[in-house]
């Protein structure tokens, strides 16, 4: 048995870094409402304001284009209702929301929602068996009737099986026709090169937890002409998008974590590469017909994600017995009172319900070592005989 | 001993698992996800299958200190349970879904799990005692607490599955078992018993049958008579009644005695319910079929059976052939075919057969 935690879960979440850390402390003491007229309000707005500098030149957007937000989940939901309200206020026959099979629940479930009490009518575009979208399909469902389109939102990389989505192809149909495009960039930012501006996206949602930074702050990237809606009314704080109490030390250490996140992005995703290369190689050496899902491993995959199927086996009790001797991973899929549920972003690719239980994500970060990949290869034959056993 | 201590979230098997942990086990807490679409949230004191009661069970491991899982057997629940349940009713029989669920789903689908994934045994906070007989066979006893005692649905329980098992409660009263809860700090100290059948959420048998059984119900209705065969009035089905049950039956006109009635036989095919005194459902003779022995298959035997949960021990003889021959020293009133029989010598739990038939002396 272990006597040390083998994290192999950072696309749930990942460890602060030092820095951000210090910068949110160094806050947590200074008193200072950003609103506030006096020196300390300014203060604390500065903060505020040169942290929002820092994500815009990390993202390559304007200053003015980042709002805060409680978190990705937040994000998504401004973009996605903010938008759509929007824009069918704009025109009333702007109701069709195209996105993917695969998309997060944080985008999924809003988008349900605006099916089911806002009168909207989702398309979730096909992907292939490696989870990328099928860009023709997204061609034709744009191309039936444009003026339709409220927006497209699709994700950047998919938190599941690590694949990339093909945003610019994506941006080129909706540009055509003037369509805005989201994308939830949360598991994209700091493992592949993300540029707001150049990528040519209108909103993108990115959180703090997932680049080293803190939990519940996250924020919303939106070209100022694009109309969004608020859903929460208040202070109007953020651009009359977001109203609530800035949260300086927040906000100061997820900002550290972006800057450094994308500054050592390059590194990161190369060392934490090689890691996972070696990791799924020789789990599947070990475990004859274990297999990798979603995109070959290279360009169209997350550097830190390996999503493997093993055939014969519950994810639940692969699960069980690797936390048991201190490996922490996922089954990758959404859960409903700690029950995972078979996935729908496997399902979206074809496997069916069986082999949508039988996976496990390994996700590595910046604190991965070589000897967490060792461990996982050292305990995996006898976790998987032991996970066959119970399934007989 | 690894043990699974199976947590609904409720004080019993919160404590049964701190108890566990306390005999010196490697326990591992499970609650097991039995419903397909849980309720989020329990409304009265019923059911174990809501998500808040998910999360009382995880606070539960959380305070005992011991990992927590949820295992998804609602498959398997519904199949072997839930689907009997329906099918037992649409044949005018009337099951016990719990003494079902402890033989097909607690010590059989989450045993061998448990068994499968490398532990040795599984704890319940049901009140029921073993012991290690003369033989070296486990025996089962009913409980201290003779008002909780649930060894009634163990009674399915075989050798195997009893040399398996842990009730850490069989020996301690209800109250000492809140008292236990509330000095441990578990927060479900004071939280209600569960009763009546936890998939049917608001304790409507005849409406969730309603619901559920659409075409399969054997009928929609059919003519209330009594002994003679005069019609005295019209029901929806036949699966919304059971033998000895006397409310709701919406008869306009009273007994020529004066006295109330009771369902004294359900005919599904020709959706006849036939009533009649409460005399005329007295029971002496029952046969059972499906028996379940916790040790070895007893020939015949004077002991005592008992045919309801928390039902009275009624002195009888028992043979045991090809079919379960019980005969009632005392009569039993209300006995409808399908509930089942737990036969004790003693305080030891002999076995079940579940009743076929049921005869008059």
């Amino acid at each position: 048995m272990n006597d040390r935690t083998v994290y192999l879960d950072h696309a749930a979440t990942t460890p602060m870094v030092p820095a951000a850390v210090e910068a949110m402390t160094a806050h947590l003491l200074e008193v200072g409402n950003p609103s506030s007229l006096h020196a300390s309000g300014r203060h604390a707005r500065r903060v505020v304001e040169e942290s929002r500098e820092t994500i815009a030149q990390a993202l390559d957007c304007r200053p003015g284009e980042v709002v805060f937000t409680s978190g990705g989940t937040e994000a998504d939901n401004v973009a996605l209702k903010g938008v759509y309200w929007s824009r069918r206020a704009g025109d009333p026959r702007r109701t069709r929301i195209l996105t993917t099979a695969v998309e997060h629940h944080a985008v999924l479930d809003p988008l349900h929602w605006l099916e089911d009490a806002e009168g909207a009518s989702v398309w979730r575009l096909p992907v292939d068996s490696r989870a990328r979208l099928d860009v023709d399909a997204l061609r034709d469902a744009v191309e039936r009737d444009p003026a339709s389109v409220a927006l497209i939102s699709v994700m950047w990389a998919n938190n599941e099986v690590g694949t990339l989505q093909p945003i610019d192809e994506v941006v080129a149909i909706a540009a055509a026709h003037g369509i805005p495009v989201h994308t939830d960039a949360v598991q994209a930012v700091g493992a592949v090169p993300v540029a707001f501006a150049r990528s040519g996206v209108d909103a993108l949602t990115l959180t703090g937890h997932k680049v080293g930074g803190p939990y519940g702050v996250g924020a919303l990237v939106v070209r100022r002409e694009l109309d969004v809606t608020p859903l929460i009314h208040g202070g109007g704080q953020e651009r009359d998008i977001r109203s609530g109490t800035i949260d300086t030390p927040a906000i100061a250490g997820f900002a550290t974590a972006v800057e450094l996140a994308v500054k050592h992005q390059a590194e990161h995703a190369a060392r934490v590469a090689a890691l996972r290369d070696d990791l799924v190689r020789r789990v599947v050496e070990a475990v004859p017909d274990a297999h990798l899902h979603g995109a070959e491993i290279g360009a169209e995959r997350l550097p830190g994600n390996a999503h493997l199927g093993f055939p014969g086996c519950e994810g639940d009790s692969l699960l069980m017995l690797l936390d048991a001797r201190g490996i922490e991973c996922s089954t990758g899929s959404a859960c409903s009172a700690g029950v995972p549920q078979p996935s729908h972003v496997l399902l979206a690719m074809g496997c069916d319900e069986e082999a949508a239980r039988h996976s496990l994500r390994f996700s590595l970060g910046h604190t991965t070592t070589q000897a967490d990949v060792d461990a996982v290869v050292e305990a995996i034959v006898p976790v998987v005989e032991r996970a066959r056993a119970a399934k007989r | 001993m690894r043990v699974v201590a199976a947590m609904s979230g409720g004080v019993d098997s919160a404590v049964a698992a701190a108890r566990a942990v306390e005999a010196g086990h490697d326990v591992t807490g499970i609650h097991l996800a039995l419903s397909r679409n849980p309720a989020s949230y329990r409304s009265g004191a019923r059911g174990c299958c809501t998500i808040e009661d998910a999360n009382d069970a995880r606070r539960a491991a959380d305070v005992i200190g011991i990992p927590f899982y949820v295992w998804d057997l609602s498959d398997r629940f519904h199949e072997d349970v839930v689907e009997d349940f329906m099918d037992e009713y649409a044949a005018g029989r009337t099951p016990n879904p719990c003494l079902r669920c402890n033989e097909k789903i607690k010590f059989a689908a989450v045993l061998d799990r448990a068994l499968g994934l490398g532990f040795d045994a599984v704890a319940t906070g049901h009140y029921a005692q073993l012991r290690t007989g003369a033989d070296g066979l486990i025996e089962m006893h009913r409980a201290v607490d003779h008002g909780k005692d649930q060894s009634y649905v163990l009674g399915v329980l075989d050798q195997q599955q009893l040399a398996h098992s842990l009730f850490p409660l069989g020996d301690s009263t209800k109250p000492d078992v809140r008292r236990e809860a509330a000095e441990r700090g578990l927060l479900v100290a004071d939280k209600p018993d569960s009763h009546d059948i936890c998939f049917v959420a608001d304790g409507d048998n005849a409406g969730w049958l309603r619901e559920k059984l659409g075409d399969r119900a054997p009928n929609h209705g059919g003519a209330i008579v009594d002994e003679t065969g005069a019609v005295l009035g019209e029901h929806e089905g036949t699966y919304g009644f059971t033998i000895g049950q006397r409310k709701g039956l919406r008869i306009g006109r009273p007994a020529p005695d004066g006295k109330p009635r009771f369902v004294l036989d359900i005919e599904p095919v020709s959706g006849t319910v036939t009533v009649g005194p409460r005399e005329h459902l007295a029971v002496h003779r029952l046969s059972g079929i499906k028996p379940r022995w916790c040790g070895t298959v007893p020939r015949s035997l004077s002991g005592t059976v008992q045919l309801r949960a928390h039902g009275e021990e009624l002195p009888a003889r028992v043979r045991v052939g090809e079919t379960v021959e019980i005969e009632l020293l005392e009569p039993a009133y209300g006995i409808a075919p399908g509930q089942a029989a737990v036969i004790y010598e003693g305080s030891r739990v002999v076995g079940s057969a579940t009743i076929s038939a049921t005869g008059q002396r």
